[in-house]
């Protein structure tokens, strides 16, 4: 086996276990630029991208999107998240979202991952699978760095999974145009008014993403006296407060596409303009 | 090398391909199909974009050997016999090709969104071209042969 194309997951995770040098392909956006470039020569690859059951998305009590879902996918059936349909929409181009898939985010666990802050601000689980068996990992745990997280060589990623969280959520991101960037920052701001819980995470701002909890508590309190359930706008102290708790969150540095000290202040922007978008939401 | 077979532009190929080579390399190097441009193999550029079974792709982001029974679509496909495809005319017409090197890619993409969106307002030809560079045009002249293509294969 050089190139071997899959079948099924259990084909997948067999093909894998075999042969240690097995790495795995699904919608190659990230690993064909690596290998067009000369970066890494895999000496065997498993191709996933036509494993029927992981291109599944259901909401049968919990959502559970599976890893070969692809980010037109998502824009056509957003699996009830508002802010990753924002995210999924925000992915390269119509070429890359048809072939990028949302496993692949999972896996490549770069900072700048578009879906990677929805995922952690919806305290999503991620379900990965190997002969050995099924592991659930909280998406808090997932990632250990930049391009670095707690797969196994020999384990799949099958699907993403996570409690409903209602309409109150939105993703924004800041790059230089609209297609094709990689997040200069981006956050996710999630806002479960039945279960009283509010979620923010940064992408682009450190070396994994990072959640804002003194920003959480903070918005959960001015929830607490606006009412959850409604639809009223915070003060815009109270958002601009919000705003500046978030950037204090993040743990930016200067690189080609922006300097800390923008990526600190455009946070503190999306955040106070997120929280104003979604306490009105519906 | 793995032995893989394709479906391009309806015709049934086989090939024997290295294990890491993408399909525009195939395409251009073995299939005798050089329509589709080689420029960033990255994915930015757009100029190798294809139909992978009726779906726009980079094909310098697809594996050949993981690509092992598709149907592939490439600009060869469009237009016929000296007689070019209503949206290749418009292109010519609107003067939207200058050096000539993105059109091919443009040409997929544009036949792609009007095969699923007949008459696109501006903004989505916008994002749907968003994959596709091209350094000359300043792509004003090629949103107007996109609508000039639309109202030409469907008479609004």
């Amino acid at each position: 086996m050089a190139v071997h194309v899959a079948r099924d997951v259990d084909d997948a995770t067999r093909a894998v276990a075999v042969d240690e040098r097995a790495e795995l392909i699904a919608g190659g956006t990230d690993l064909m630029v690596e290998i067009n470039f000369g970066r890494r020569r895999p000496g065997a690859l498993v191709a996933i991208d036509r494993v029927q059951e992981l291109r599944g998305i259901s909401r049968s009590g919990r959502v559970r999107v599976g890893a070969g879902v692809t980010y037109t996918q998502l824009l056509a059936d957003d699996a009830g998240s508002a802010a990753l349909r924002e995210a999924s929409r925000s992915v390269g181009s119509p070429q890359i979202r048809n072939a990028g898939t949302i496993g692949g985010n999972i896996a490549t666990s770069s900072p700048a991952g578009d879906a990677l802050p929805v995922l952690a601000a919806l305290e999503a689980t991620i379900v990965v699978r190997s002969v050995r068996g099924e592991r659930r990992v909280p998406f808090a745990e997932w990632m250990t760095g930049p391009k670095r997280n707690g797969r196994a060589r020999d384990e799949i990623i099958v699907a993403a999974e996570w409690e409903s969280a209602g309409p109150k959520q939105t993703f924004m991101k800041v790059g230089t145009r609209n297609a094709m960037v990689i997040a200069v920052a981006s956050l996710a701001l999630v806002v479960d008014a039945s279960r009283r819980r509010v979620g923010v995470a940064l992408g682009s701002c450190g070396p994994t993403i990072l959640r804002a909890d003194r920003a959480q508590s903070f918005a959960a309190g001015v929830l607490d006296e606006l009412g959850w359930e409604r639809q009223a706008a915070p003060t815009e102290t109270a958002c601009a407060e919000f705003g500046a708790l978030v950037a204090s969150a993040a743990r930016p540095i200067d690189d080609v596409r922006g300097t800390a000290a923008y990526r600190s202040h455009v946070l503190s922007v999306m955040a106070a303009r997120a929280l104003a978008r979604v306490a009105v939401l519906g | 090398m793995n032995d893989v077979r394709l479906r391009v532009n309806g015709v049934a190929r086989q090939t024997a391909v290295p294990d890491h080579e993408s399909l525009l390399t195939t395409l251009r190097e073995r299939l005798g199909l050089p329509g589709s441009k080689n420029a960033c193999e990255q994915g930015e550029c757009g100029s190798c974009s294809v139909l992978m079974d009726s779906e726009l792709v980079c094909s310098c982001l697809v594996l050949t050997a993981g690509a092992d029974g598709r149907a592939i679509e490439t600009v060869e496909s469009l237009g016929a016999d000296g007689v070019l495809h209503p949206v290749q005319q418009a292109f010519v017409d609107a003067g939207a090709v200058q050096c000539g090197f993105c059109t091919p890619g443009l040409i997929v993409a544009a036949y792609a969104l009007l095969r699923e969106n007949p008459e696109p307002s501006d903004l989505e030809v916008r994002e749907a071209l968003s994959g596709n560079l091209c350094r000359c045009t300043g792509y004003g002249t090629i949103l107007a042969a996109v609508q000039r293509a639309s109202r030409a294969m469907y008479r609004r």
